[in-house]
């Protein structure tokens, strides 16, 4: 499924970063800086915006402020009614250098750099401001007054958010080998959240700078770090939600109803098979809550299934489960759709939504699978293979072992 | 509507009536109808989508409205939103007076201190001024507004009404006047309008985000109460016994002097503190007679599967050890690490009282109910050997000053548990 391979792409866009970053470096020493008043105060704001990025969670777009920044600075044609000089490479330069002064306390700190994210800021504000400053500096857009001028930043914007979107899912697949199109696709969904906002943000100061000069910079940095403060909570609860969930999922295991780190296995296991099968961002999250309370049914059981093997179960009674798992989980004020996918995880393959076949396979395989010889997962996957009729849906049971092969995931016992 | 008390009522229409006033010069000066329909619109517009996908009244466009218009202009811009948004008239009808009438007062300052030449000329940092007198001003009249309405309608004692209203409006309606600022400076720039929309996206977003950050604690709330229900299926006898416990916790938390993050962990272990009877069979749980030594053992492991359980989630920080410590001993006879006074987590001395608290002070099948005052008699003679003395001391004074009055409706949306019957059990607390 992956056109290229993937270690191409990686070393590509990180070394045309690493050029564009040296190139610019080169040449603006050569030719000194244009507007130096402007260039530092672009710089420290970029600067304090890197400073303030997120670290440790996993978002998008971790340092919104300095994005914004950088897109500004690339698309800044004036500064108080007078127009500005800087070129491309000014323009790379103090991005650069910023994101570098920005990201050192983060190094000091032992949280490393994140060579990813500088290639993608740096070919990204690269790409505006190759498209807007030098038409600009020769005159091109002097015609474009006005509203005209506005909606001209709106459109190389939302171009630029565009490639961005594509070097963003280009790398997570060079990473991690993911199929790129749902990749792609979540990237674009992300646009219309912080995306967008970034975007606005980085037009309405490159605009309001072109109006009142610098003073717009400190005016308009408190909103937007506004947003990055409700973004980072958000993020946080977040976190904090799936330890819970994961918790929950443990109390079977707590309780002796299933084996030690079958919810969190079979829900990583999940999790790959819904990718594979192209599910978007919010699906995944969907299936990995269900994958990881599947079980917690069984917490109504008076007596532990023998090894919590649900698989080997009557039909009768691997629904009952089911339901009354469904039940825990509507109590647990989790997303709806979860509750339904382990509600429906016992039914028959050709009633259920996708994550319930996902999570109804997964699980068969992780229990047939564990505890047995070395080609226990062959065999479990075979016996899978043979019970597609009616059981497990044939694609799903494909894409495991597609994913199986693929990450060599034996499922060890390691817990 | 039929909550409505006439004193209320009154209220309101003198506030439509002075909203009216300040409406009056409207034909007679010129205005900029064509501004003034579009951030009309605008404001419709952003009040639609939010009533249905947050909550909260979007100031930026009525700010942006009060530095780019004249004051009655400016006051007419905030009606048609108001008056199109649901409830009863009389509400409606007070909103859109409200906002008029603060939009009015905000405009007048920033007119008065000559904000709209600094905006058309884009004179900063001075723009700035006016634009935070106006800022004050809003915040002014809809604090006073408010204040007036609670106290007429709610009758909450005036100066209460008053208190906090101000300075917890503030914070964000100054950064929602930042961004008025902006919009207004961008809509008298050679930009225009368009330019000027740009700047709502943002706030949009940042709206959005936020709305989705509660929902998103509401449902973390949430699940922490699942974990506490599913013990409740599995043992139908405690229930209401986790939330008690959690209350109890917190009192004597808040009467020790702890920090307001403290006490709502300390909430947590009182709730979380029986996780772990997830771990036991429910069998053994439901079981009928005396427990044998070996049943009475692998009950007591309940501490340690309930640590097992919440290690895991990092923000309940020393709920944890008090999960894992609340039926240790201050002699050291308890378990499960026959721990010995200070070497017990501060946190598993509080949940130990609580618990003992509730557990003799609620009715279970196999017998009544002792009275508070017995409960705390007994706790005062066992502090010292069993239980921390002051955390008996703290939780004799709190009720002494408040009382006991377990909140029983803790917990919104609790499912009636599984209807199995109880079994009578001996043993008071394990």
């Amino acid at each position: 499924m992956s056109a290229a391979r993937p270690g191409w792409i990686l070393v590509l866009i990180h070394a045309s970063a690493a050029l564009l970053g040296v190139v610019s470096l080169v040449g603006t020493l050569w030719n000194g800086l244009e507007e130096r008043p402007v260039a530092l105060a672009f710089g420290l704001l970029i600067t304090v915006g890197e400073f303030t990025r997120w670290t440790g969670a996993q978002v998008r777009e971790a340092a919104p402020l300095g994005a914004a920044g950088a897109l500004s600075y690339a698309l800044l044609g004036e500064d108080a009614g007078q127009p500005t000089h800087h070129g491309v490479l000014q323009v790379v330069t103090i991005v650069v250098i910023a994101a570098l002064l920005g990201g050192a306390p983060h190094i000091a700190r032992g949280r490393g750099l994140e060579p990813d994210q500088l290639a993608r800021r740096v070919l990204t504000v690269g790409f505006a401001a190759v498209c807007f400053q030098p038409l600009y500096n020769r005159g091109f857009f002097d015609e474009w007054s006005g509203a005209a001028y506005a909606l001209l930043l709106i459109a190389l914007l939302a171009l630029t958010a565009l490639c961005d979107a594509v070097l963003a899912a280009a790398l997570a697949h060079s990473r991690t080998g993911w199929p790129f199109g749902p990749l792609l696709r979540d990237e674009m969904r992300a646009l219309l959240g912080i995306g967008s906002a970034v975007c606005a943000t980085g037009a309405v100061m490159a605009l309001a700078v072109a109006v009142v000069g610098l003073w717009a910079l400190p005016v308009f940095c408190l909103p937007l770090l506004l947003t990055q403060l409700s973004f980072r909570r958000y993020a946080a609860v977040r976190a904090t939600y799936r330890q819970t969930i994961a918790s929950l999922a443990r109390a079977t295991e707590v309780a002796g109803y299933t084996p030690a780190g079958h919810a969190r296995r079979v829900a990583a296991l999940s999790v790959a098979v819904g990718r594979d099968l192209g599910l978007s961002g919010t699906e995944l999250t969907v299936l990995e809550y269900a994958a990881l309370m599947h079980d917690i049914g069984q917490l109504s059981l008076v007596d532990p299934v023998p090894s919590g093997a649900t698989a080997d179960l009557s039909a009768a009674e691997q629904r009952r489960i089911a339901l009354l798992g469904g039940a825990v989980v509507r109590q647990t004020g989790v997303d709806g759709s979860v509750a339904v996918v382990v509600e429906r995880q016992a039914d028959p393959c050709r009633e259920q939504p996708v994550a319930a076949r996902i999570v109804r396979a997964v699980n068969a395989y992780e229990e047939k699978a564990q505890g047995t010889g070395p080609e226990g997962p062959l065999k479990a996957l075979e016996e899978l293979r043979l019970g597609t009729a009616g059981d497990y849906a044939p694609e799903v049971v494909e894409a495991l072992a597609r994913v199986l092969s693929r990450d060599c995931l034996t499922l060890g016992r390691a817990g | 509507m039929e909550g409505i008390p006439a004193r209320a009522r009154v209220y309101v229409a003198c506030a439509a009536l002075g909203a009216l006033l300040c409406l009056l010069p409207l034909p007679t000066i010129r205005t900029p109808w064509w501004a003034l329909a579009l951030l009309a619109a605008l404001y419709a517009g952003c009040e639609q989508i939010a009533r249905r996908r947050f909550a909260g009244t979007f100031y930026p466009v009525l700010l942006a409205g009060a530095f780019l218009l004249p004051p009655h202009a400016a006051a007419l811009v905030a009606i048609p939103g108001a008056l199109l948004s649901q409830g009863a008239l009389v509400r409606r009808t007070w909103r859109a007076a409200r906002l008029a009438l603060a939009v009015w007062a905000a405009a007048r300052v920033h007119w008065a201190l000559d904000g709209r030449d600094a905006v058309v000329a884009a004179d900063f940092p001075y723009a700035l001024l006016p634009a935070w007198a106006a800022v004050l001003a809003f915040c002014l009249v809809l604090t006073l507004l408010d204040g007036g309405i609670l106290a007429l309608a709610d009758r909450v004692p005036v100066r209460r009404a008053w208190r906090g209203l101000f300075l917890r409006s503030l914070a964000p309606v100054a950064v929602h006047g930042l961004a008025g600022l902006m919009m207004a400076v961008l809509w008298r720039s050679p930009y225009g309008p368009v330019a000027a929309l740009l700047v709502l996206l943002p706030m949009c977003v940042s709206w959005w985000v936020f709305a989705q950050y509660h929902r998103e604690r509401a449902a973390h709330q949430a699940t922490i109460r699942a974990l506490v229900q599913a013990v409740d299926i599995k043992d139908g006898y405690t229930r209401g016994h986790s939330e008690r416990v959690g209350q109890a916790s917190m009192m004597i938390a808040r009467e020790l002097g702890m920090d307001a993050e403290r006490v709502e962990v300390l909430r947590f272990a009182g709730i979380l503190h029986d996780v772990g009877k997830l771990g036991v069979p429910t069998r053994l749980l439901r079981k009928d007679g005396p427990l044998t030594p070996e049943e009475r053992r692998i009950i007591e492991l309940h501490p340690e599967y309930g640590h097992e359980m919440v290690r895991g989630i990092s923000f309940l920080g020393e709920a944890r050890a008090a999960v894992l410590h609340h039926h240790e001993r201050l002699d050291g006879s308890g378990y499960p690490y026959g721990l010995v006074g200070g070497q017990i987590p501060e946190s598993a001395r509080v949940v130990a009282v609580a618990d003992a608290f509730d557990a003799m002070t609620s009715t279970r099948s196999y017998r009544r109910a002792r009275p508070v005052c017995v409960a705390l008699q007994e706790l005062e003679r066992c502090a010292g050997t069993q239980f921390d003395p002051r955390m008996v001391s703290a939780l004799v004074r709190v009720i002494e000053r408040w009382g006991w009055r377990p909140e029983v409706t803790a917990g919104e949306g609790r499912v009636p548990a599984p209807g199995a019957p109880v079994a009578s059990r001996p043993g008071a607390r394990r």
